[in-house]
């Protein structure tokens, strides 16, 4: 078995800004990685990067396509790299609305992905939506209304639903759970644990809350000024931290 | 100059003053290099610089624009509005060419070599000595998903469609059936979807492998594209919700065609209407060879 994906000495700049530097890590099939750090320490940028949707400025993102072996992502054509964004990966924003069209309804925003592969039979995108809807705990008889008429947690929920409809390998999730009430986050939680764990995903999560990482993600990674300091077992990182500033971290959670 | 006669088939002299078909020669030329290049990629939409026209947009400036370049003394010129020769805007237009190029009109569709139109295909089937241009509103068919112009082009440049099947899902969903009527999408050699705009979706069937070339223009958009002959075209569907035109139960009132497209014609202020041919050219030329519709069976005056 070889990793899914390599990340090697990815390194983004903004201009004179820096993003994240000289980063690398592999992630390996069955794996969640959760990527923790303060705000600004490059999670995002980095996040993006290896998900193809932000060219890095040095450094590669190689990954293990089902078909043609190991492929650097940012090496791809356009049309390759959009394929393999709508089914072999999946990616779920903070803000549901930036991952959901709001004009259409909860069915579309389902279905679309598999029509853009190529799904052709309305009845079958039809019950597909109808499975992943009740998957995600969204009322199917909701099949037909707008994502505007759905409470934060349900859109991110119809976002997860969206993504996994087209049965990804990968997902990458940028603070999945940020925008919801604490109650709504646990059952989110517990969901996409429970998701996880059955269809066997790679995740890739970005967090700043150690208990979302704690309960996702068997590895840890900690970001501080855009370069990677501790990285580990979850359990292990977050109950003996080793750089200065993961003990800061975990202590400044511990300690309200 | 004479005016056109009622047949439109007076051919008068064009006014001094214009230049030939109005356009310059330099926008002419431009015009027709976006031609070339529309036709050279079926369904791509080539950006032109839309030149100001004497009426407003609404009146189909981005076809005039291209009939104009493609204009030859020697052409035979055809306008169509709804189907329809006598509607003011297809007057205007064909009284337009007649006064600044000179050319002959005509309101039978297979005397033209040109026919400009707005909605309707003819009936008549064309032939390849013709060429049709279709006055677009709207020329960009993911507009209705994507209001923003570098994502639709990169959507087209890579054959990124799958928001299209997304609004016939809509449809389904909402009404249990395709209910796009007009403007209906269409997949073009296989490579660019394409609006038809606006034509009813009962004319798709006929933009296929059409030996004619079909030519689009969008004047306030600036756009131009175009179905070279014998292209492929498909309207896209479901394979359970399968493409289809629009039929009608009854045959036209006044000529009897069936499997034409009708409009309704509203007869008294009780309800009371016909169906009858859009295509206005057709139909009065079955009702000269002696085809009668039911409004007027056993009528021999
Ligand atoms: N588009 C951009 N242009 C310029 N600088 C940027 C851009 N995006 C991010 N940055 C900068 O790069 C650094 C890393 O930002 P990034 O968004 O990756 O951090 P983050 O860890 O995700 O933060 P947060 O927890 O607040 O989301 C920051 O200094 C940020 O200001
Ligand atoms: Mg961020």
């Amino acid at each position: 078995m070889s990793e899914l994906l390599r990340v090697e000495n990815l390194t983004k700049s903004y201009g004179r800004q820096r993003g994240c530097t000289d980063v690398s890590f592999e992630l390996w099939p069955g794996e969640v990685l959760a990527i923790v750090g303060e705000s600004g320490s490059g999670k995002t940028t980095l996040l993006n990067c290896c998900a193809g949707r932000l060219a890095p400025t040095g450094g590669s993102v190689v990954y293990e396509t089902r078909h043609k072996g190991l492929i650097d992502i940012h090496g791809m054509s356009e049309p390759e790299r959009r394929f393999l964004m709508r089914t072999d990966w999946a990616f779920v924003h903070q803000n549901p609305r930036d991952g959901l069209r709001m004009n259409v309804s909860a069915g579309a925003n389902v279905g679309e992905r598999l029509m853009a592969v190529g799904a052709r039979n309305y009845g079958n995108i039809r019950n597909a939506a109808l499975d992943w809807l009740s998957r995600t705990e969204v009322d199917p008889d909701r099949i037909d209304d707008l994502p505007t008429t759905f409470s934060g947690g349900m859109q991110q929920r119809l976002q997860i639903a969206r993504n996994l409809v087209s049965g990804p390998r990968l997902v990458f999730m940028d603070e999945p759970t940020g925008g919801l009430d604490v109650s709504v986050q646990a059952r989110l939680l517990d969901m996409l644990r429970d998701l996880v764990d059955r269809l066997g995903l790679s995740a890739v999560v970005v967090t700043h809350d150690l208990a979302v990482a704690r309960m996702l993600s068997t590895r840890l990674m900690v970001m501080q000024q855009g370069r990677v300091v501790e990285t580990g077992l979850t359990d292990r990182v977050l109950d003996d931290p080793q750089h200065a500033y993961t003990q800061l971290l975990v202590s400044s959670v511990l300690q309200p | 100059m004479r005016d056109e006669t009622i047949t439109g088939e007076t051919v008068p002299v064009p006014e001094s003053g214009y230049n030939f078909a109005y356009l310059d020669e330099g926008a002419k030329r431009m015009i027709r290099r976006a031609i070339l290049k529309a036709v050279a990629v079926p369904g791509y939409q080539v950006p032109f610089a839309s030149r100001e026209m004497p009426m407003p947009y609404g009146w189909g400036t981005g076809g005039i624009q291209v009939t104009a370049s493609i204009l030859k003394p020697e052409d035979t010129l055809k306008v169509i509005d709804q189907g329809s020769d006598d509607t003011t805007n297809a007057v205007s237009i064909r009284r337009f060419f007649a006064k600044t190029a000179g050319v002959a009109t005509t309101e039978k569709t297979e005397e033209a070599n040109i026919i400009q139109t707005r909605h309707r295909i003819p009936e008549k089937p064309l032939s390849e000595d013709q060429i049709i241009v279709l006055q677009v509103p709207i020329p960009e068919p993911l507009r209705w998903l994507e209001p923003r112009e570098v994502e639709t082009r990169r959507m087209h440049a890579l054959s990124d469609y799958g928001v299209m099947h997304v609004k016939l899902y809509e449809d389904i969903s909402r009404h249990g059936r395709i209910t796009t009527n007009y403007d209906y999408p269409v997949m073009v050699n296989g490579r660019h979807i394409m609006a038809p705009s606006p034509t009813p979706k009962f004319d798709n069937p006929k933009m296929g492998n059409m030996p004619a070339l079909q030519l689009f223009g969008a004047g306030r958009e600036k756009r131009i594209y175009a179905i070279p002959p014998h292209t492929e075209v498909k309207s896209l569907d479901f394979e359970d919700h399968p493409f289809s035109i629009q039929a009608w139960d009854e045959p036209c009132a006044l000529c009897g065609a069936e499997e034409v497209f009708m409009d309704e014609v509203i007869l008294d202020d009780q309800g009371g209407s016909m169906f009858v041919c859009s295509d206005s050219d057709f139909c009065q030329r079955r009702r000269d060879a002696g085809h009668k519709g039911p409004a007027v069976e056993g009528d021999d005056t």
